[in-house]
């Protein structure tokens, strides 16, 4: 058994950043991340970083854009954290030698993004994320901090009370890829989840293939529910063969969206008349999916991204990267023409219930970044606004989970506090199948009650390599492949940018089939060497978990607000939905319920307004 | 000729398993018995007939723990083509329909995360960028050479951290920031391409000096200290010196003999060769100035 103060699970920007925190705290930290860090899919971010740090710009207006784009389903004391400690996570990095794109007088370059009141998206070209996660994987390199690559993290060694608010987490259970050799974790101090999004949920994504929602899914089993997973982005500019993103900095820059008969429609259907294509990204997606459903998209599907008019110069200056992405996964000359796009599944605003700490309600387990809900995103996130959550939030996690001194959260978890209930008739029974047979059937609480940590990962262990075994075991049955695709199929159909009771009341029946067939899963490679095989098996299983929250969350909220639209209620519901939606696995039968939304800042209440742009 | 498979055989064993060894050579047969005619086979088998196009896949296999793995060989696939596909697609085609053991790394899709260096056709490529269409059938895929074969297209990519860690591939400054530190346009502009790098191993697998010299920092490393060894927010005479010291050492810079084969394969379009010769002149410069 390995064993360390505080292990980060992910090596993407959040959990370096936790790494680095946690290690100038004094820790003894590990990262334990299913690919090289440098890997990690914090690279393919390419817009910017949102920061306040010029005159005529604060914090305050920052947190206002931040909660106006959220339509209110932000928590005030996340957005206000965010707003106030991202400069000075900005200067760090600049300080660790990010390359930021730079003014005349050598300052960092800012740019508009949607949403804004200010122009404060710091940026480096339009591969900011690839810049920063290196810039921070050279910080961990510099420092030491012992990284575990190429292990999968298959489940989290917590304790198994009752109530998942007297339950403790005490470390991991990791595999290593290369070897097959099963581990144990023991983290004396946290286990900070940083495990990224859930995109392979869906089939046109614009996240890796590595993307599979692993942290939600055993932070979920183990416990802590799930927050307002029905609120997914669709970015609205992704290329239509791959899913490529094509940054908004395109639009930022002045990029234009026009449809087949060559209407610049973000105005001329009056879908933003004031804003254009620099909309909220949940209206610029609707949009475009309008225009193509009502026979204005080109070979009904797409429509286009024009940047020509910005000249040379400027493109090859701030958009070159987006020059090769066209090229290379469209075949477009960006330079030339204009280029395909359409929405694609892009971000999940939802994720593990966390406080401003990073601590969920499970005492010593923590997530940040996309994998957690502070809730900074509330209904919609801005762009720019994910890659500051990960460094304020990622350092802000990895410092309490060392012991560092910090404020006591404002923000409440768990089951308990202000909430109610849900009582909403599910046609399908969600959660577990067949609840103490064959590999799904393993409990992630498969620790023990007991004083001994040691004990409680060595179970944990158990658990994981008697699952193993029977995945190895079974010789037929059906593959992993087969019922990832028609999970993702079901999703893109049904929980899609426009949603229908029934069209959600399909996907959970779908996933209830698909969580049947899982029951005979089975591994196909026999070797333990590099099994991807046996991987993926893994994950597809925590990717069900995820698209059932998400699919069970739509369903609940009848309103339409932010990136989640239903048919049957169309307009934004204050007086019935200003809370968050939180689904518990409970065990293997998911309960559901709410708690309401935190307006109150630290010097205003924000007071809901239409959200126009 | 273009791949190498470890010699020796050791230590299959691990401590994770200890009783498993003949439970795991009878799963292994058993496997290798009943390899059932499946779904998603016979799924590919119509795609491939309704396809006007298909391609043909030659692959390297390899696995030192399954039997008829233990010798190399090239296995076929013939993938349903179409337009846009490229290697990496063709190759998740193969794995999801024909045979879930076919082991490779990839995961952004979008030529960032740097995972699915191979070598194609002859050539290291990164496979999610590479067209299938410019490619000359059948399409050979083999594991980057001159770094030891882990299973089938996976390499052991250790040796190459080694040495982009060897360059001390960070900022010294321990500074704490009240504001930001002021770039040029012109210095951000000149260490631009060098920040480009995404790790993939391609320029390394295709240098004859670093498969001759396993000690050669090699081109990524070298362009990694130029990165640093040429921004200007690093301006202390102290660090550069010592960053040339790491470059000019026995096995650094001057071990390169501008071949351009890594410039020629990298999918960033770093030029990297001209990056190694700057620092040569550079650490020239600095000797001179000791006279």
């Amino acid at each position: 058994m390995y064993e360390h103060d505080v292990i980060v699970v992910g090596g993407g920007g959040a959990g370096l950043r936790a790494a680095i925190a946690a290690q100038e705290e004094g820790a003894d930290v590990a990262i334990v991340t299913k690919l090289h860090p440098v890997r990690s899919h914090t690279g393919a971010a390419e817009g910017g970083i949102n920061a306040a740090l010029r005159e005529g710009d604060d914090w305050e207006l920052h947190a206002y854009d931040t909660m106006k784009g959220s339509d209110y389903l932000g928590d005030a004391p996340a957005i206000e954290t965010l707003a106030q400690d991202a400069p000075e996570e900005v200067f760090q990095i600049e300080h660790w030698g990010m390359p930021f794109s730079r003014e005349e007088d050598g300052r960092v370059s800012q740019r508009p993004f949607g949403g804004l009141s200010f122009p404060r998206t710091t940026y480096a070209g339009a591969e900011t994320g690839h810049h920063l996660l290196h810039t921070m994987y050279e910080q961990v390199v510099k420092r030491g901090i012992q990284v575990y690559d190429e292990w999968y993290v298959m489940n989290l060694a917590v304790t198994d009370e009752e109530t998942p608010e007297d339950r403790s987490c005490h470390g991991i259970v990791a595999y290593d890829v290369q070897s097959g050799e099963i581990s144990g974790f023991k983290a004396n101090d946290g286990v900070i989840l940083a495990t990224g999004g859930p995109g392979q949920a869906f089939d046109h994504t614009t996240n890796a293939v590595a993307c599979t929602g692993d942290g939600y899914a055993m932070a979920y089993r183990a416990g802590v529910p799930m927050e307002d997973m029905e609120f997914v982005q669709f970015h609205p500019t992704t290329l239509p063969s791959t899913g490529v993103l094509i940054s908004e900095g395109v639009r930022g820059e002045g990029g234009i969206l026009y449809n087949a008969d060559g209407e610049r429609f973000m105005f001329e259907h009056g879908y933003a008349n004031n804003d254009g294509e620099l909309a909220s990204r949940d209206v610029v997606s609707r949009a475009e999916l309008t225009e193509v459903n009502e026979g204005r998209g080109f070979e009904d599907e797409y429509v286009m991204l024009d940047m020509r008019h910005l000249g040379e110069e400027r493109i090859v200056d701030r958009l070159e990267n987006i020059l090769h992405l066209a090229e290379d996964f469209e075949g477009v000359d960006g330079l030339k023409e204009p280029m395909p796009v359409k929405p694609g599944q892009h971000y999940e605003m939802g994720g593990i219930e966390t406080d401003e700490n990073g601590l969920t309600c499970i005492d010593g387990l923590y997530a940040a970044g996309e994998t957690a809900c502070v809730s900074v995103h509330g209904a919609n996130r801005l762009g720019g606004n994910a890659l500051p959550e990960l460094i304020v939030f990622g350092a802000r996690a990895g410092k309490h989970a060392a012991g560092g001194d910090m404020a006591e959260a404002k923000i409440e978890t768990g089951e308990r506090g202000d909430i109610e209930y849900d009582e909403t008739e599910l046609p399908y029974q969600p959660g577990e199948v067949g609840m103490d047979a064959g590999p799904s059937g393993v409990a992630a609480d498969g620790g023990a009650v007991t004083a001994d940590a040691g004990a409680v990962v060595e179970q944990a262990v158990e658990t994981e390599r008697e699952r193993v075994a029977t995945l190895m075991e079974r010789d037929e049955g059906v593959q992993h492949s087969q019922i990832r695709a028609d999970l993702q199929q079901t999703m893109t159909q049904n929980v899609n940018v426009f949603r229908e009771e029934e069209g959600l009341k399909q996907a959970l029946q779908d996933i209830r089939e698909i969580r049947e067939a899982y029951q005979d899963v089975y591994v196909d490679d026999p070797s333990r060497t590099f099994n991807t095989d046996l991987q993926q098996t893994i994950e597809t299983r925590n990717l069900i978990d995820v698209a059932e929250t998400i699919t069970l969350g739509a369903l609940v909220r009848t309103e339409f607000r932010g990136a989640h639209w239903r048919a049957e209620h169309q307009e934004r519901k204050d007086d019935e939905w200003l809370k968050h939606t939180l689904v518990a696995w409970n065990d293997g039968e998911p309960t559901i319920f709410y708690r309401p939304t935190i307006l109150e800042g630290e010097n205003k209440t924000y007071e809901p307004k239409e959200r126009s742009y | 000729m273009s791949t190498q498979v470890p010699e020796t055989e050791t230590e299959a064993e691990t401590e994770a398993e200890p009783a498993g060894e003949s439970h795991q050579e009878r799963r292994m047969a058993d496997k290798a018995a009943r390899r059932e005619y499946r779904e998603s086979e016979k799924k590919a088998e119509a795609e491939l007939r309704a396809a006007e196009e298909s391609v043909h896949l030659k692959v390297f296999r390899y696995d030192p723990e399954v039997e008829d793995k233990q010798e190399p060989r090239f296995d076929d696939f013939y993938v349903p083509y179409t337009k846009g596909m490229t290697v990496l697609d063709a190759l998740m085609y193969a794995r999801d329909h024909y045979d879930s053991s076919l082991t490779f790394r990839h995961s952004c899709r979008q030529a960032v995360c740097g995972s699915d260096a191979m070598f194609v056709n002859g050539r290291q490529r990164l496979c999610c960028k590479t067209q299938l269409s410019e490619m000359a059938e059948p399409v050979r895929i083999e594991p980057l050479p001159h770094q030891d074969v882990v299973k089938d297209l996976v390499v052991d990519m250790e040796h190459f951290y080694d040495q982009m860690h060897a360059v001390e591939p960070y900022f010294q400054s321990e500074d704490v920031p009240t504001e930001e530190q002021r770039q040029s346009r012109e210095n951000r502009e000149k260490i631009k391409m060098s920040t480009r790098c995404i790790w993939c191993g391609a320029c390394m697998s295709s240098c004859n000096i670093a498969a001759g010299d396993n000690e050669y920092l090699g081109p990524a490393a070298i362009n990694k200290a130029y990165r640093f060894y040429m921004d200007e927010r690093e301006d202390e005479e102290e660090l550069k010196e010592h960053r040339l010291r790491i470059l000019e050492q026995e096995h650094g810079v001057w071990r390169c003999q501008t071949q351009f084969s890594c410039t020629e394969v990298c999918p960033k379009d770093i030029p990297l060769t001209e990056h190694i010769q700057e620092l040569k002149r550079e650490a020239v410069k600095n000797n001179l100035k000791f006279w």
